[in-house]
Formats: structure tokens, sequence, C-alpha cells
């Protein structure tokens, strides 16, 4: 591939007995969107503060648009744009006086009214930064992210905590940036949220990537199979459902079977004759699309969301 | 060195917006003066112009309140941590805390000093040179006091609680609510040890005994020395994220605050002269005394030189 803008090799960190990061590696191409996908305390933003210079590492290598964020963290910060988690404002700042403070911080500025009007906080301009609901917030997060034009953005989480609609208006705003080619590196715990924004995933879990590419390489290589979840009235014995029709793989994850099948109607058929045969019963049936959730079960035996 | 001025700027704004500040930096230090003034001068221009130098360092010392409290707050709600990943520098953070923090109090200051002079009739207020350098190195000072304590402490709770621990001694012991020569004589050694004496007493002696600044080296260049070391400490012991907790040897480092004051201490105990100064001002205020005469003010009582 071309020019990678933001590489990592065997990134490792711990805090104090706990490896958060155990020998991460990829890199990142320009103007790409890359996702971190993985539950809550994967690693994802020990490895996204690494690379924004705020935490040490400690081994491995990482280069963020040429630079070394331990060593030139000063440099660094010029060139990136950051949506922290879990950072805030002081509540009596206004959201123009906060976009006019971040971009005075820079050699390299956007025009702040410009990214008011872009991300719809004109009305807003003057209200305290207190006034703000959750999703005007993020927006102003996102905004202030951009205020000295970075070349590398990282958003951490961008949507946790929003409610459907404004993750909605989150994902407009990613996504026309994707369309002016920002590099844009992203940790999200929503499978939605990765097939919908990111070019590449790397799906991350216990401090490692377990599987990297892009969402269609990721659900290709879980086989193209449909998910079936069953509910049953009885425990089934271990391995029986794998016996039946088209099924590739099957387990009980929480009191839930997971069947993943290349033929749905002919495992169903086959799920219920069986049933049947053995005096069970159904209690509910989902079918899922192939997702990356299948990619993540697959690959941990766990479910990406609780 | 632009970050730092748009921090400053940014910091007195917020601060303006606060009302906690209204009732500490302002209606606190004129209670006080009102107080001071009133009550304890009589309305007595001499009196009022002995008082004067206290009630300033009262204003001057109260900067590490504010300052600590803020500052905690703004890395407890991840505010510190947006900064963090812009190229602000930690020293920028402290130092527009400080410098902040300067501008903010000086206004008080000086209407402090107009209260005095229209409302109180006093016309002479000693050496002003000195009384403002003292009052510039002062609020750098405690200002810096208060990062420390931001810095090593984790919580709001606990900062609250190490900034009483530390206000009571200085008011108390320095001579910032009592004359210190009305305190008995083993208290009078503590406060040698105290910054806050060194500024109360510099103060006093500048405003009402118009001791000029070359005079005061021991307070200005103990306080200075103190100033330039609690800032030099703060950004080292700085922190910009809540989950990052003190270090261990920060506790060591902290106590290197004391030891300037600690060593000067011992020295002003066996050779200085404080509390004889103190003193003799009181005694020039209340007409002469029994004891030895006042070594630097032959003045008469009630119009002090």
């Amino acid at each position: 591939m071309g020019n990678p803008i933001l590489q990592v090799e065997n990134l490792v960190k711990s805090y104090g007995d706990v490896q958060a990061v155990r020998g991460v590696s990829f890199s990142v191409e320009e103007g790409e969107v890359f996702g971190l996908l993985g539950p809550n305390g994967a690693g994802k933003t020990s490895i996204v503060e690494i690379l924004e210079g705020l935490r040490d590492l400690d081994s491995g290598r990482v280069s963020v648009c040429g630079l070394d964020p331990q060593r030139d963290s000063q440099a660094l910060k010029h060139e990136i744009g950051a949506a922290l988690q879990s950072t805030s404002l002081p509540d009596k700042l206004r959201v123009m006086e906060a976009l006019r403070l971040f971009s005075s911080f820079y050699k390299r500025r956007r025009n702040p009214e410009e990214l008011l009007k872009r991300f719809g906080l004109e009305e807003k301009r003057n209200a305290f930064y207190s006034q703000l609901s959750g999703g005007q917030k993020q927006r102003l997060a996102l905004a202030m992210a951009l205020v000295n034009d970075p070349k590398v953005l990282f958003f951490d989480e961008p949507t946790a905590g929003l409610d459907p609609q404004v993750r909605r208006e989150i994902y407009d705003i990613i996504e026309e940036l994707k369309r002016e080619k920002k590099t844009i590196v992203m940790t999200t715990h929503y499978i939605e949220e990765a097939e919908r924004l990111c070019d590449r995933v790397a799906i991350v879990d216990h401090g490692k990537v377990v599987a990297l590419g892009t969402p269609r390489e990721l659900k290709s290589h879980s086989g193209g199979t449909t998910r079936i979840e069953v509910r049953l009235a009885k425990p089934e014995p271990d391995g029986s459902l794998k016996k039946l029709e088209g099924v590739a793989d099957a387990r009980e994850l929480d009191g839930v079977y997971v069947i993943h099948s290349h033929r749905p109607p002919k495992t169903i058929v086959d799920l219920v004759k069986h049933l049947e045969a053995e005096g069970n019963e159904l209690v509910s049936l989902e079918i899922a699309s192939p997702s990356l959730e299948d990619v993540f079960i697959e690959m941990t035996g766990r479910r990406l969301r609780d | 060195m632009r970050n730092f001025a748009t921090l400053t700027r940014m910091r007195i704004q917020l601060t303006l917006r606060n009302k906690m500040f209204l009732f500490f930096s302002v209606i606190m230090p004129f209670g006080f003066f009102f107080l001071y003034a009133g009550v304890f001068a009589k309305g007595q221009p001499a009196g009022v112009r002995f008082f004067l130098g206290p009630v300033v360092a009262l204003t001057v010392m109260g900067s590490f309140w504010g300052l600590s409290a803020a500052l905690v707050m703004f890395r407890e709600q991840g505010i510190l941590r947006r900064f963090h990943v812009t190229p602000v520098t930690p020293s920028d953070m402290l130092a527009s805390s400080v410098v902040a923090n300067y501008f903010l109090m000086f206004p008080t200051v000086l209407i402090e000093f107009l209260f005095a002079r229209f409302v109180f009739h006093v016309t002479d207020f000693g050496d002003l040179l000195a009384t403002f350098i003292l009052i510039s190195i002062g609020t750098v000072s405690f200002a810096s006091l208060g990062l420390v304590v931001a810095s090593v402490t984790n919580t709001m709770q606990e900062t609250q609680v190490i900034n009483q621990l530390l206000w009571l001694p200085l008011i108390f012991l320095s001579g910032a609510t009592f004359p210190l020569a009305f305190l008995p004589h083993v208290v009078q050694n503590v406060s040698l040890f105290l910054p806050a004496t060194y500024l109360v007493q510099g103060l006093q002696r500048a405003i009402f005994s118009s001791i000029p600044i070359w005079q005061l080296a021991v307070q200005v260049g103990s306080l200075a020395f103190w100033a330039i070391l609690t800032f030099f400490l703060s950004a080292q012991l700085f922190r910009w994220e809540p989950e990052v907790k003190v270090r261990r040897n920060a506790k060591l480092l902290v106590l290197a605050t004391i030891i300037p004051f600690l060593l000067l201490g011992f020295w002003e105990n066996k050779y200085g002269n404080i509390p004889a100064q103190a003193q003799s001002a009181l005694d020039s205020l209340s007409g002469p005394s029994k004891s030895a005469p006042p070594p630097d003010s032959q003045a008469q009582p009630d119009s002090p030189k």
C-alpha cells in the first residue's frame, strides 16, 4: 500500500501489574478511516493515548506523521487533532471562546467561524459550555479537534453515551470528514459504527489485535455465514447443534445458542426437527445478517456487547 | 509565550464569571479590612495604617485558596486532559494561573488602599516601592503554594482539608490577625518558621514604618526564593490526568518547600530581630512603652514617619 502516516509495531503498555496493551501492530494510510473495535477495557484508549503522545509506551515502536510521540510530543501536537474520552471544558467558557482559545495554541489554524457553521453551533456561539446538550458538547469536541487543520484525527469513542439520533448526527459529520480524505483513527465498541464509518478495522481484545482488515474482508473471513440466535426451553448438550445441516459453528453464550450457518433456511428446519425429536422447545429465534460481531465471537468466544 | 497570554486571559475571564471568586477575593478581604480598620484601629488613621499591612497580606495570601481549588477542579473534570493534547505546556498552564491571580488580586489591594485614604484619611502609606514589591512577590509565592497543594492532592476534599490546615496557622501565627507583638514568645518563635510572617511583617514595616526595600532584604529575598522554588516544584509535580496519582517521591519534594523557611526560622530565632521590630511598631502606635527604645522608628505616636 501507499505511504503509512501512522505506524505501530509491537506496542506494549502496562499499568502496574495490568498489561493493557500486549504487542499491538498496525499501520494507517493517509486518508484512511481506521477503527479500533473492541469491548471496554480492551486497551483501545491506551493505544490511542500513546499515539497522541499523552502516555509513554513500555516497549515497541510508534510513529505518527513521521514523529515519535514520546520524543517529539510537542511537534506532534501541532499535527494532530483529538476528541478524547472523558474530557470537558470549563462550565463558564462560551462556545466561540473555546474555539478561539484552542485555535490560538497552534501554528496552523482554521477559521473558528467556519467550524462553528459547519458543526451547526452558530446559534450556540455565546452559550456557556454548561448550557450545551450532550450532542452539542460532542459536536463542539469534534469542531475543536479540527481547529489546527490536523493531519491525523483521533476520535476516542465519539458517540459513547449519546442517544441514537445524536449518534447518527455524529456519523454524518465523520462521513463528511471521510469524504474530505481526512486521516482518522477512531475507537468504538459499536459494531454499526465501525462497519459504517471505517475503511479498515482492527478488532482489539485483551490488549491484542485479534483480526484486522476491511469490514468486508473480516466478514468474509468469518465464512460469510448468517448468525442464528436461539433460546431453548431446556439446555442442549454440547456439540449437538453443530451437527445440524449447514452449520459452520455453534456455541452457547450466556444462555443463548449462537449458530453460524451457511444455509440458514435448511439449518432452521433441521433445528426444529431436532428439537422436536429431543422433546425440547424453541423459546425464541433471531436471525442476524453477518456483521463484525460474528468475527468478534469467532475470535474471542465472547460477545462484544454485554 | 502566546499560549501563556491567551490562557491568562481565559483564566481571568472565567474567574470573573465565578460567584465564589467574588466572595473569597473581594467580599472576604474587604470584610477583614473594615473589621480591622473600624474595630481594631477604631478608625484612627495611624491605626488603620498599622493594620493595612496585615490586611493586604491576608488578601495576598488568600491567593492559594482559589488557585488550588480551581486547578484540582480542572483536573477532576478532565479539563486539563483536553489541554494536554494541545501544544500547551505545564508551565504555560501554571504560569497563567499565577499571573491571572495577580491581576485579579491587585484591584482588591488597590481598593483597600483607596478606602484607607478616602474613608479613614490615611495620608502616608510609607514606602510604596517596597510595598509593591512585597505584594507582587507575596502573590506569586502564595499562588505557587496553591499550585503545589493542587499537585499533591487527588480530590477536591483533600485540597480543602490541606488548605484549611495551612491557612489557619498562616493567618493566626504570622501577625496577620493578632499583631505579632501580642503573641506569646513561644508562638513568636514558631512564627519565624512561617513564610506568612515575613510577608506580614515586611508589609507592615514598609507601610507603617516606611522602611525602604533594601532594609527588607530578608523578607523580600526569602519570599522570592521560596516563590521560585515552589513554582519549580509545582511544575515538576504537575499532572494533567485525574487517574495519574501523586508520584511517590512527591511527598519528599513537598518537604523541600519547607526547608528555606525552616533554615531562615532557626537563623532569625538566633540572630534576628523581627519580633523586636514588631514590638517597636506596636509601641509607636500605642505610645512609648517601658521596653527598650524602638530600633528603627523614632517617630511620635500617631504619626510614624
